[in-house]
């Protein structure tokens, strides 16, 4: 228990380092101005939620070949925080699109990647609610879980080519690659560290919940 | 049955048994099954037909728009028949117990769902082959393109591929009509750009090296998935 608020401690300490960091520390970016800050929450987002649907193929692998509940929960449980990430990401995306690119929304390969995860991922999540109780919904998602998994390679090839096909402007200018400042790299690390205890803290609450919920209905099944 | 004997699975065991012939009882069964009761390939038939039409008159499609548009109806509309003949596939058994007969037959799970697969597959080209003219009709485009039947063949696997999975899955959750799409589109949404993609490709006149690589694209799926969806079928059939 004390690992766990130890987590959620640092990551709000560090969240604050953060703000404190992209406010009043960081140096403007010069080519894309000051929308450029919300990077530092965009992009350790981004990694934290591939990380996570990392974790439920893991999770579903473990599940399928050692009948362990708890691999089960852990794939649950990272799935449900890497949809919230993926949803949080796309809404900055979007945020940060506006001013600088003109539209809300592009069908970039990046973007349209990122919008299938959410569906394939939400689809996990439904699946776990309407398949029936225990063993079989647990196998349900796992399968899901991996057919996923194995199809965002392909959705982002596809949606790659898809574009060399519809080429679309973007308004404004793109991110230099490699322009990066060293305050720059030291704001996104601390950006990517608080991003990612709060991972760890969200999904140890969420496995030890989802552990206590199959005990519960375990209980409630076996007094009929 | 050839031999004669009291008990069919002990006659089974004591062959050799090929790995191809369990995949062609169940396929038989299905299409013998679809003979008598016709509740595939006809409604299936009509539904991809009228979503052709409806697509019709809500997008107007003017001679010099047709080449933009076609692809995009056409795939509409099969995608949305596949999505029917797959929600018949696993609720057709799931109606009389026929998923625990088919759990019960002593042979791999891979090959029963390679079985169901390939007659997911079937119907829905059948249905497609029988629209592909229609809709050239329609559309006033060329018709004997080899390009667009390829195209379909290579698609409509892929779709049974994932969709045969998701339907043994989705009958037996609750909201399972509406759940299915859910899982499948998704999924499937490499597939759906490829072939529209190729089609396009197709109608425009472009050499067949101009679109090979969205072939190549739903081949890889292809393979990929009936592998995938082969070995973790045992657990989406469960004890």
């Amino acid at each position: 228990m004390t690992g766990r608020l130890t987590l959620l401690g640092s990551s709000g300490v560090l969240m604050m380092l953060l703000l404190a960091l992209i406010f009043l520390w960081v140096p403007t970016d010069i080519v894309l101005g000051i929308s450029q800050r919300i990077f530092y929450f965009h992009v350790p987002m981004a990694l934290v939620a591939f990380l996570a649907f990392g974790v439920v193929v893991v999770g579903s692998i473990g599940y399928l070949w050692k009948k362990s509940e708890r691999m089960d929960a852990l794939a649950y449980a990272a799935a449900e925080i890497g949809v919230l990430f993926t949803t949080l990401m796309l809404i900055t995306g979007m945020l940060w699109a506006k001013p600088v690119w003109g539209v809300w929304w592009t069908w970039s390969p990046q973007l349209t990647t990122s919008l299938i995860l959410w569906f394939i991922y939400t689809a996990y999540l439904m699946i776990r609610s309407y398949a029936p109780q225990g063993d079989q919904g647990a196998r349900y998602g796992a399968v899901m879980g991996i057919i996923g998994f194995v199809d965002v390679p392909i959705v982002y090839m596809a949606a790659k080519w898809w574009r060399d096909v519809h080429p679309e402007a973007v308004v404004g200018p793109l991110a230099d690659e490699g322009s990066l400042e060293s305050k720059m790299v030291i704001a996104f690390l601390v950006g990517l560290l608080a991003f990612t205890t709060l991972f760890a803290y969200l999904l140890m609450e969420r496995y030890t919940l989802r552990r206590q919920e199959s005990l519960v209905e375990r209980l409630r099944y076996s007094h009929v | 049955m050839t031999e004669k004997t009291d008990n069919p699975v002990r006659a089974y065991s004591s062959r050799t048994p090929s790995w191809w012939a369990p995949i062609l009882a169940i396929l038989w069964k299905d299409v013998l099954l679809e003979s008598r009761t016709r509740e595939m390939v006809m409604p299936i038939l009509v539904f991809s037909f009228l979503v052709i039409v409806v697509f019709n008159f809500v997008i107007d499609p003017k001679p010099a728009l047709v080449t933009a548009v076609a692809p995009g109806v056409l795939w509409v509309a099969f995608t949305f028949a596949g999505m029917l003949g797959l929600n018949r596939t696993f609720s057709m058994e799931k109606e009389h117990g026929g998923i625990e007969g088919l759990m019960m037959c002593p042979v791999g799970r891979d090959l029963i769902y390679l079985g169901k697969m390939l007659g997911t597959f079937f119907f829905i080209l059948v249905v497609e082959l029988i629209m592909l003219p229609v809709f050239a009709a329609i559309f006033n485009l060329p018709l004997f393109e080899p390009g667009l039947w390829l195209i379909t063949v290579l698609a409509t696997f892929g779709f049974a591929t994932v969709g045969a999975t998701f339907s043994a899955m989705a009958v037996n959750t609750r909201a399972r009509e509406i759940l299915l799409p859910i899982l499948f589109f998704p999924i499937a949404v490499p597939v759906i750009i490829a072939a529209t993609e190729a089609t396009r490709a197709v109608l425009a006149g472009d050499s067949f090296g101009d679109y090979s690589r969205w072939l190549q694209l739903m081949a890889g799926f292809d393979v990929v998935f009936v592998v995938i969806a082969a070995l973790t079928f045992d657990f989406v059939l469960g004890e």
